[in-house]
């Protein structure tokens, strides 16, 4: 049909979109980690509702625990009723006080978030990349020796010290969290390996420097370091001098929670208003969108890792220069770990990861209170903390227990039937 | 008619959450037609065959075969109704054998044991009789796409299928495999069966329907015979308004080669030459078409051109400057705009709003930063103005791409592209899946960017989209240009002569 060529009619050429590749992030990730998700209705209401369900079972195990009680379901329904909700309200009521029925209980909530912010924007950096940083414990166990080290190897004057002993801590986990982003890079290492080795490789380096004579206390054969010096502690926030109130013991939050919640707000704005952050989010949003738009992929995924093993680091340094004083083996305990349920709880956004990294340290707080006050294990303060992220991790079941519409529901399928 | 249909379809109605899919649609074929369904990509022609078939439950309507109503709630069903489906998308078992992919799924008559050779003669049989001649014994990872697509019409003939659905079965092919398939497919209706044909290329559905019937919005908005129909009153239908097939081409006059490939050779991913030795000019003011069959080397020429994939050999140059093998960001500065092939791959991001989108590949340019910071009042006039001008359709700048249609994601990324002063543009592609309306304005944005001076490099799997843009056109095949025509003397045999890899005798050039 030689007189055709001059007529174009396929113009209607179809392609469903379902078989477009995309380069992008699976659903299931961005469902987990909040990443690429603009229904800001759905992403607060289902860690919300996550947390409402969580303690919800968290109290049936309370419950359910208490065998004595339990026996007496069979006898007197009343009785065992009223003993299990009287055993439940006060653990609750207990977790409460423990975390905000105070200033004590203040303090050690902020005192226990400041870690965990820190930790966990590590951890949300990565995931707005794309990158899974599992490595945020060894990240934060570098961190807080290299501070370590400034902080007692130094004398100078607390204006000095202490910004030196933030710049060791963020410099030591930039280096820890840039091994594998480079590893990545150059190899094609998958970084969920990496970083959980060189976790493993941290702590137990950890655990061998103190007891090299550089960094040991004097006169002590266990492994404990040396002290920070007086003026590369972090300030407490409250001291004899000025306090609101009648007191036994002053209580310890110092300024790390402020560094943190900066820190959150410098993180928002390097994502969401630099070119660097474009960059960051471009590579994890669509790597290869981001590499045909002219960026360096490669060197980004370093960059991504050594911001988000700073971040960690600053983390490390807290623990060190602000709870601790000093750095005893597996000076950050799990926070690193918990840190990845925090930055899912988040959302992956700043602003989400400073609200989680306060419920989590207020949780860290409370339990305390609840095992002294109540008589409830602490460890069911890490039942609730995994019921939660289950409950985040399997969103589909939040939205059907309580009926919640998300709005992108109805624009995914009208997508998928098309021809 | 007094016939009995061997297909009718009343009343189809189908909803999904916040869309109506089918709209009370009728539809029925009789013995020995081929009736077309036409419509555009969302216009509910895949939902009512997957109804037909049996993958979707209609919530109201009945379907009949011969005149009683049936219900078909599965694809086996479907099949025990005789009705057979070649997908787009071939449903085959690569490392099987061709009997043992068309075996698939049946019982055999040796019970326990394989009947592979009865199959195979049967294959033999069928393939004699119908113009389909395939090896039995051949695995299906060894054979072209057209021998593929043999495969899935004999496993629906081995299943006597009477009723065929033949989903854009030409999609793949060159215009002679096409032939080969009409005549085909006309033997399978002179034998009494019938056939539903899904395509959107209005000259093969002329060619070969009987009856079509349009779709637009799941509803049905045209039933016409062939007689009745030319290719304007089909897209008319489609669309709902007067469309406009192919761009009007004022005379510009063309200027030095702004793309210069010479002796090109590009590795592909699976390890093979896909690019081979190719030499290639397009000059200021023109726009060089590049047609050819899938998987010539189309994919692999751009992306090189575009910077994501190294050349093994030989040498790009963009407006003077040699490009050859460098990073992606110096081919934009040497004036290359690029409307890749993969849309949401790498065309854009998804998770992306329009704006951050629009902003893709100038993301650090000095006019949307304050202090290193961006500067949002200026990024918002910026994407606004482009947004305007290229008619991107959008509830606002902060949606998401991934929630526009692909005419509309298309739109914004020619927007982008041609936000700057390209010396030479790369459109790969340019209006695969989108709707006429889309297609029509993008082919009107690229003729004027010709008019600019812009040397445009068109590449595409769609002959009328070559003939209606270039001003050359060039063939590929197995990654090398076969022959650069006028289409002024060329006609649709010549070009697909030579994108089955035969070089003509004479080069217009």
């Amino acid at each position: 049909m030689a007189d055709d060529r001059d007529v174009t009619d396929d113009v209607a050429a179809e392609q469903p979109s379902a078989e477009t590749p995309s380069g992008g992030p699976s659903e299931l990730f961005s469902d987990l980690t909040g990443v690429g998700r603009f229904d800001w209705r759905s992403n607060a209401l289902v860690p919300l509702l996550a947390i409402i369900s969580a303690l919800i079972v968290g109290a049936l195990i309370i419950a359910f625990g208490d065998l004595d009680t339990l026996k007496l379901w069979g006898s007197d329904p009343g009785e065992a009723f009223s003993q299990t909700w009287t055993t439940v309200k006060d653990a609750y009521v207990a977790l409460f006080e423990g975390a905000v029925g105070g200033w004590t209980p203040i303090s050690e909530t902020l005192t226990r978030a400041a870690p965990l912010i820190l930790a966990g924007l590590a951890v949300a950096v990565g995931f707005q990349a794309g990158l899974f940083n599992i490595g945020a414990n060894g990240q934060m166990l570098i961190g807080g020796m290299f501070a370590l080290v400034i902080g007692f190897q130094f004398s100078l004057p607390g204006i000095i010290h202490i910004p030196l002993v933030i710049a060791g801590g963020l410099l030591g986990g930039a280096i820890w969290g840039a091994i594998p982003g480079y590893l990545r890079a150059k190899t094609g290492a998958h970084e969920v390996i990496t970083t959980i080795m060189l976790n493993f490789i941290a702590l137990r380096l950890v655990d061998y420097l103190l007891t090299v004579n550089y960094f040991q206390l004097e006169g002590r054969n266990d492994p404990v370091s040396k002290s920070v010096a007086e003026s590369a502690r972090y300030p407490r926030l409250l001291s004899a001098d000025w306090i609101p109130f009648e007191f036994t013991r002053i209580p310890r939050v110092h300024i790390g929670i402020i560094i943190a919640v900066i820190t959150a707000w410098v993180i928002w704005w390097i994502l969401y208003r630099s070119t660097i952050g474009f960059e960051f989010r471009a590579v994890g949003a669509n790597p290869d969108g981001a590499r045909y738009a002219g960026m360096n992929v490669i060197w980004l995924y370093v960059g991504v890792m050594a911001v988000a093993g700073a971040l960690a680091g600053l983390g490390g340094a807290d623990q060190v220069a602000g709870t601790l004083g000093r750095a005893t083996p597996g000076f950050v305990g799990v926070i690193g770990f918990d840190a990845i349920a925090l930055a899912l709880l988040g959302r992956s956004h700043p602003a989400g990861v400073v609200a989680a990294g306060l419920l989590f340290g207020g949780l860290a707080a409370g339990g305390q209170q609840m095992q002294v006050a109540a008589d409830v294990g602490i460890d069911i303060v890490q039942v609730i903390q995994a019921l939660i992220i289950m409950f985040i991790a399997a969103p589909a079941l939040i939205k059907a227990i309580y009926r919640v519409k998300a709005e992108t529901e109805a624009a995914q399928l009208t997508s998928g039937w098309g021809t | 008619m007094a016939e009995t249909p061997m297909l009718e379809m009343r009343g189809i109605t189908k909803r999904f959450p916040g869309v109506l899919a089918n709209d009370n649609v009728d539809f029925d074929v009789f013995a020995g037609e081929v009736h077309t369904l036409l419509g555009e990509n969302g216009a509910g022609k895949s939902t009512l065959m997957k109804i037909l078939y049996g993958m979707y439950q209609a919530d109201e309507g009945e379907i009949l075969l011969n005149g009683e109503s049936v219900d078909i709630p599965s694809p086996t069903v479907a099949i025990e109704h005789n009705i057979g489906m070649i997908h787009q998308h071939f449903m085959l078992v690569d490392t099987l054998t061709v009997a043992e992919n068309v075996a698939l799924g049946l019982p055999s008559s040796r019970g326990f044991l394989t009947d592979l050779d009865v199959v195979s003669e049967h294959i033999v049989e069928l393939g004699e009789q119908y113009g389909l001649e395939i090896d039995p014994a051949a695995e299906v990872w060894q054979l072209a796409v057209g021998q593929k697509q043999r495969v899935e019409i004999i496993k629906a003939l081995y299943r006597e299928a009477r009723l065929l659905i033949l989903d854009e079965p030409t999609a793949v092919l060159t215009p002679q495999e096409v032939d080969q398939l009409f005549d085909t497919l006309r033997q399978l209706t002179a034998d009494g069966r019938g056939l539903i044909f899904i395509s959107h290329k209005l000259h093969e559905v002329l060619a070969l329907s009987n009856r079509i019937t349009v779709l637009r919005q799941g509803r049905v908005t045209g039933n016409t015979t062939t007689e009745g129909a030319t290719r304007h009153s089909l897209a008319e239908m489609m669309v709902g308004r007067e469309v406009k097939l192919a761009p009007d081409k004022p005379e510009v006059e063309t200027g030095g080669a702004a793309l210069q490939i010479r002796d090109l050779e590009v590795i592909g991913d699976r390890g093979n030459v896909m690019v081979d030795g190719l030499d290639l000019d397009v000059h200021a003011g023109e726009i060089l078409g590049i047609a050819g069959v899938s998987g010539n080397g189309q994919r692999e020429l751009a992306e090189t051109i575009g910077g994501l994939r190294q050349s093994n050999r030989g040498s790009i140059t963009i407006a003077g400057v040699d490009t050859t093998n460098k990073p992606p960001i110096e081919m934009r500065h040497a004036g290359l705009a690029y409307v890749p092939e993969g849309r949401m791959k790498n065309g854009s991001i998804g998770a992306f709003t329009v704006s951050e989108n629009l902003l893709l590949i100038d993301h650090a340019d000095d006019q949307f930063l304050s202090r290193g910071l961006y500067d949002f009042g200026a990024i918002r006039e910026h994407c606004q103005a482009l947004v305007e001008e290229f008619a991107v359709k959008t509830p606002t700048l902060e949606t998401p791409v991934k929630s526009l249609s692909g005419g509309n994601i298309q739109k914004l990324i020619l927007a982008r592209e041609l936000s700057g002063t390209p010396q030479v543009l790369i459109a790969s592609q340019p209006t695969r899946g989108v709707d006429i309306g889309a297609a029509e304005y993008i082919h009107k944005r690229l003729v004027e960017q010709r008019e600019e001076g812009t040397a445009i490099l068109v590449i595409s799997e769609d002959l009328d989209e070559v003939f209606a843009l270039s001003d050359r056109i060039a063939v590929i095949y197995e990654g090398q240009i076969m022959g650069v025509v006028d289409p002024a003397d060329a006609t649709r045999e010549q070009l697909g002569l030579m994108m089955a890899g035969i070089r003509p005798e004479s080069v217009a050039d």
